[in-house]
């Protein structure tokens, strides 16, 4: 789970990570009050306001509506914070993650100016290789850290975290020297990181990504934009986070197929997939593809391929409008072929499909279960293999 | 004949009144496995499925009485990791979780505490279990559709393991022993660990190794099969059409940092000589083509 920049700061604030003054705002008046007020705590008119979206990208991205205007804007009073904020919220904001479709800003985050002295780059995340969380950083803040990783990857420094102790204070301080920060500004780093490896703990978090971390001008050690984003399976730890979730930022398919406990990811293509488990899954798109078509998604119903969930899973697909055909492929291992037959006889009558539908079944009772569906009455071509499946669907959609 | 498990094996069950570990429990023992005890906190003392198997409070109990030396784990996700440790403590060579989402700072814990016991093989979380044909089911896999034969399975998907798994026992090569190695970025047991039990067994004639896009497993799995295997691989990575960031099903199924992609495992496969199967449906025909077996199908 995702959620927005001025979120993640919020609950770095709290754990005692320095982040720059600011707060959301809705509106443009909203946001000339945040402005104002930060300007009058700071004594400093510059203040940033900053589109939120679940994306990178933004100083650089380009509203639809308003080309001229950039997704993050630093601005001299809280009137012209205002003016930009009209141009930003309710438009559409395009960034190079967000697609060419964009994302439509609906909140803006208003932070203090700070006084630059150097970026730097910082992250905490699982290394899957050693099984550890590790902490990574690097020089090259503020720059695209895949970047810097594909091309001078000795910029980018490693500290692997021992989970018997967490991180240390010296590991802390190596990475410290290493990027060239001296007194005062080493120990407040050590603090800083310190701080941010207990919050990365604390949430459960997949990544924690400070880029920039900045210096500033009276050396101090801070937060600029962050990134932070949670371990799905621990969520049950975190009740608290899930009022963090902006429904607007995830796919409504998506949402409601996760209440299924259902997993549905949306493609481009136009041949969906209804398949048990993730590895078969995504081997069925795969194959999709191989025989010259592509997979409006994927769609794993999981172990129990009940008429319930069969039903539910054929709603999300055929809900996606570039679905030309839907292709079936259940292994039955402990289910029986006849039983996940009538669950799809049962959910294509309820559903009423209106596309051609290939179903693989194999396992138990195979031979009942194809039997059960040629003799349904409904428009079902059965399947021998995952090739022929495949070959079938991909026949039938064809124009 | 087969690797890890054999009619030797005498299993417990973590989690066996519960509805799926109960359920699997029956059927490995219907397998023909040993399952000798179960563990339920709480509810040692008791027995289940007609008076068959004892349940015992802890682990260590369960190793005491019964004399296991394997345990399958069907304990809910927020208690899984703390049974992966439980029975590491009590001594288990062989610890297979089957449970799915699992949190990763709990797994990361977990695969910590392992390293200090040398003595204990964790397989999982989130695989479908191991089993050799005829001799020993762990896990989750449909047991009918195995064979004993010549060809050994590793897989970090389950049901991608069962169409291998029915190809070679259609085509009649069967499995010395099929390992489903699990689908989350933080596991015990991996492809080279596999290959190396297969290399080093002598019944096992060639090795069907499937991956998926994450991670790192596959390449280096690659790089010691150029190594030290001698024995024909087939490989197949599923995910070619998976777009990056996006987490497909299993939690390690994700590319990010543009790294994990299909494309590079296929390429590091098959610069160790691994012949790849262009779909799944290929799998057991090319593993008989590069065995250049007599088929009976």
């Amino acid at each position: 789970m995702k959620i927005h920049e001025y979120q993640g700061k919020e609950l770095l604030r709290g754990l005692g990570v320095p982040v720059p003054l600011g707060g959301v705002a809705f509106t443009p008046g909203e946001v000339k009050i945040v402005a104002a007020d930060l300007i009058q705590r700071t004594g400093n008119p510059v203040v940033v306001v900053k589109s939120q979206i679940h994306a990178g990208g933004r100083g650089k991205g380009r509203f639809v509506e308003q080309p001229e205007v950039g997704g993050v804007k630093v601005v001299k009073s809280a009137e012209e914070a205002a003016q930009y904020a009209e141009k930003m919220l309710g438009n559409t904001l395009v960034t190079i993650q967000t697609g060419p479709e964009g994302k439509k800003v609906q909140r803006v985050l208003v932070e203090q100016g700070m006084n630059i002295a150097r970026e730097l780059y910082l992250a905490i995340t699982l290394d899957r290789a050693t099984g550890r969380n590790t902490v990574m950083a690097s020089t090259e803040g503020g720059m695209d850290i895949e970047e810097v990783a594909a091309h001078t990857p000795e910029k980018i420094l490693k500290e692997s975290i021992d989970p018997a102790v967490g991180l240390q204070a010296f590991q802390a301080r190596k990475l410290a020297y290493a990027l060239g920060l001296v007194d005062p500004v080493a120990p407040r780093f050590v603090k800083f990181l310190l701080a941010l490896a207990a919050a990365y703990d604390r949430l459960d978090c997949a990544l924690l990504e400070v880029n920039p971390l900045v210096v500033t001008g009276d050396d101090q050690v801070l937060a600029l934009d962050s990134k932070v984003s949670f371990d799905d399976n621990a969520t049950f730890r975190h009740k608290d986070l899930e009022e963090l979730r902006d429904p607007a930022e995830e796919d409504p398919s998506e949402l409601e197929a996760k209440s299924w406990d259902l997993s549905y990811v949306k493609l481009d293509g136009n041949i969906g997939c209804m398949v048990n488990g993730a590895g078969l899954a995504m081997a069925t798109m795969d194959i999709i593809q191989y025989v010259g078509a592509k997979p409006a998604n994927f769609l794993d119903v999981g172990g129990g391929a009940t008429a319930e969930r069969v039903t539910a899973a054929f709603k999300i697909i055929t809900r996606d409008p570039n679905v030309r055909g839907i292709l079936v492929n259940i292994f039955g291992g402990i289910m029986k072929c006849d039983t996940i037959a009538t669950g799809v006889i049962a959910a294509v009558k309820e559903v009423g499909l209106q596309v051609p539908l290939v179903v693989r079944l194999e396992g138990t009772n195979v031979e009942l279960g194809k039997k059960m569906l040629d003799e349904s009455g409904l428009a079902i071509t059965t399947a021998s293999s995952l090739r022929d499946a495949a070959t079938k669907i991909v026949e039938l959609v064809k124009p | 004949m087969s690797v890890l498990v054999d009619k030797n094996t005498r299993l417990i069950v973590q989690g066996i009144t519960g509805k799926v570990g109960l359920f699997h429990a029956e059927q490995s023992l219907a397998y023909g496995t040993q399952v000798v005890g179960g563990v339920t906190p709480g509810k040692g003392g008791e027995t289940v499925l007609n008076g068959r198997v004892p349940v015992f409070h802890t682990v260590r109990d369960a190793v005491e009485k019964t004399g296991a030396n394997a345990s399958v784990i069907f304990v809910p996700p927020p208690f899984a990791a703390d049974a992966i440790m439980e029975a590491a403590e009590a001594g288990v060579p062989l610890i297979v979780c089957i449970t799915e989402g699992i949190p990763v700072a709990d797994m990361v814990k977990a695969k910590r505490y392992l390293q200090d016991k040398p003595g204990s093989r964790l397989l999982g979380p989130n695989c479908p279990g191991i089993i050799t044909p005829k001799q020993c089911r762990i896990g989750i896999m449909p047991g009918y559709i195995h064979t004993p034969g010549r060809v050994g399975v590793v897989s970090r998907s389950g049901t991608l393991t069962y169409e291998a798994v029915h190809q070679l026992t259609t085509l009649g090569l069967g499995q010395s022993t099929a390992i489903g190695i699990g689908g989350d970025p933080v596991n015990g047991t991996n492809f080279v660990d596999c290959l190396k039990l297969f290399q080093d067994d002598p019944e096992t004639e060639g090795i069907i190794m499937i991956g998926e896009i994450g991670g790192s497993a596959e390449e280096d799995g690659a790089a010691f099969i150029r190594e030290h295997v001698t024995k024909p691989v087939v490989g197949f990575i599923a995910g070619v059409t998976a777009p990056p960031g996006k987490r497909m099903g299993h939690a390690g199924a994700i590319i990010s940092g543009g790294k994990g992609t299909a494309e590079a495992k296929l390429a590091a496969l098959r610069e160790a000589g691994v012949t790849i199967a262009d779909t799944p449906s290929d799998l057991g025909s090319t593993m008989a083509r590069v065995l250049g077996a007599k088929t009976s199908a």
